[in-house]
């Protein structure tokens, strides 16, 4: 199909101008666009407002489509529940009696657990969750790896607050709209969480890869002692996430760590929990300059 | 173009009054509304460990200009892009320069090669989606990495194929903006 013979440039003035304004408005966009890349790069948290009054206009969509979409998953489970009925009843039959061993021996270390605590005089304070929202969508056509809540900063939600879904860490909140927020998934590839072998503490970071694993990066390096299988907790350290929620388990093993998958995969996850960042001090801390004491030390060069 | 609507409108057994003209107020909004919806729907259908949708926003936006060229402005770019730029995840900018970029390729590259058909309409547009992923990748702000190249492949082939459906949705959607509604006289 040929375009509309009133697009040509003919021999009317009119028209050739017309054609070329086009051109030079076109060019005066993608300069724009250059200039707002660079402003972004440069200032990531400029357009942080504006993002997230945009999200907060469309989160009421985004809650009723996760509805739908959770909805919809049950009546396929359902489904294909009847189909696997028979085999599934006999494999579930084991696996209970597998598991009344373990809730079993469980129960012991609960108990040697509770004397060992009472023992070292510790209190285990249970953190009470900020806020418990729909994880809205993310940011699936980008090679970003961003998802939305639906809740902001009036539900006292603040940049840096860790986001976990009952299986494990989902990620932590980015930016902060007054009624929803961007949270940075593990997966994104600017993403590090420090994170230890839940057996023996071996440190290392989960680092994300942007293609849905995230890497796992021992910190001391020597012989690789991971094995295919091992489970990632967070470490707590850096003062953002609390110790020991699950994070990823093992896949594949390199030389300089291994290739993990995640524990809370988002697009299985419906609802999430933010909770208030584990160490606020620790985190203000590692944001101090290096050259300046921390508030309340008695440096030397602590002087008016 | 006319024949299309044309054999549309004939399907659907609608009968066309001589004193009826197109809604103005529907004709202008349509394809801006739906290159939005595209722009939006990726956010809110999914929330996913990898990219796996096609940029929505972007594929509308092509077949618009593909399927009726001259409807949109040239500069639409900068308002579209900015919209897209507000949830898809990417830097801001990086669809405005991108969007604007494609509307004067097109334009120009439609001026030397004026005759197009469909399968060459798909070339095109299965080419700009792919130069489109992997400049929207390289400045996405993350590490350029192999890894992201795999993860991409499977949104690249969706986009490509998906073109067709995309095509035939907004020629639907073109002749829904230009029904008949309003009486006149």
């Amino acid at each position: 199909m040929a375009p509309p013979s009133s697009r040509r440039s003919s021999y009317s003035k009119k028209a050739q101008y017309s054609v070329f304004t086009g051109y030079v408005l076109a060019v005066l966009g993608a300069l724009l666009g250059i200039v707002l890349l660079i402003l972004s790069y440069w200032q990531p948290a400029a357009f942080a407002p504006v993002r997230g009054v945009a999200n907060d206009a469309v989160a009421p969509v985004g809650e009723s489509a996760a509805t739908v979409r959770s909805n919809s998953n049950s009546v396929w489970d359902r489904v294909t529940g009847y189909w696997y009925a028979g085999s599934q009843n006999a494999q579930l039959r084991e696996e209970v009696e597998i598991a009344r061993i373990r809730l079993a021996e469980a129960e012991s270390t609960k108990q040697e657990n509770a004397r060992l605590k009472a023992l070292l005089g510790l209190s285990e304070g249970e953190i009470e969750p900020v806020a418990v929202a729909r994880l809205i969508g993310s940011s699936s056509t980008s090679s970003r790896r961003f998802a939305y809540v639906g809740v902001g900063r009036g539900d006292g939600i603040e940049i840096g607050m860790p986001v976990r879904s009952p299986r494990g860490v989902v990620g932590r909140i980015l930016e902060v709209g007054s009624s929803s927020s961007r949270v940075l998934l593990l997966t994104d590839s600017e993403s590090r969480l420090p994170v230890r072998r839940a057996t023996d503490s071996t440190p290392a970071f989960a680092e994300g890869r942007g293609d849905g694993i995230v890497r796992i990066r021992l910190i001391n390096l020597g012989i690789n002692p991971l094995a295919k299988g091992d489970v990632f907790v967070t470490s707590g350290a850096g003062g953002y996430y609390r110790p020991d929620v699950a994070v990823a388990i093992v896949e594949e093993i390199t030389d300089d760590g291994a290739i993990a998958r995640l524990i809370a995969d988002p697009s299985g996850t419906d609802f999430v929990t933010v909770d208030p960042i584990y160490e606020p001090i620790s985190v203000d801390a590692a944001q101090q300059r290096q050259d300046r004491p921390l508030d309340g030390s008695q440096g030397e060069e602590d002087e008016p | 173009m006319s024949r299309l609507s044309s054999t549309l409108g004939a399907r659907r057994k609608k009968r066309i009054r001589i004193n009826r003209v197109a809604s103005p107020w529907r004709a202008a909004i349509v394809p801006y509304a739906s290159i939005m919806l595209g722009s939006l729907l990726p956010v809110l259908v999914i929330a996913d460990a990898m990219p796996a949708l096609p940029p929505m926003g972007y594929l509308m936006l092509l077949c618009w200009r593909i399927i009726r060229p001259g409807l949109l402005p040239m500069w639409v770019g900068v308002p579209l892009g900015m919209f897209d730029d507000l949830f898809s995840g990417q830097p801001f900018g990086s669809a405005v320069l991108l969007w604007s970029l494609t509307m004067i390729a097109i334009e120009a590259v439609e001026t030397r090669f004026p005759w197009r058909g469909f399968f060459q309409d798909w070339f095109t547009a299965g080419l700009a989606v792919f130069i489109y992923i992997f400049a929207a990748m390289l400045i996405s702000g993350a590490p350029a990495s192999p890894y992201q190249l795999i993860a991409a492949t499977p949104q690249l082939l969706l986009s490509a194929l998906l073109y067709p459906v995309f095509a035939r949705f907004v020629a639907g959607l073109d002749a829904y903006r230009l029904t008949p509604t309003r009486r006149i006289g």
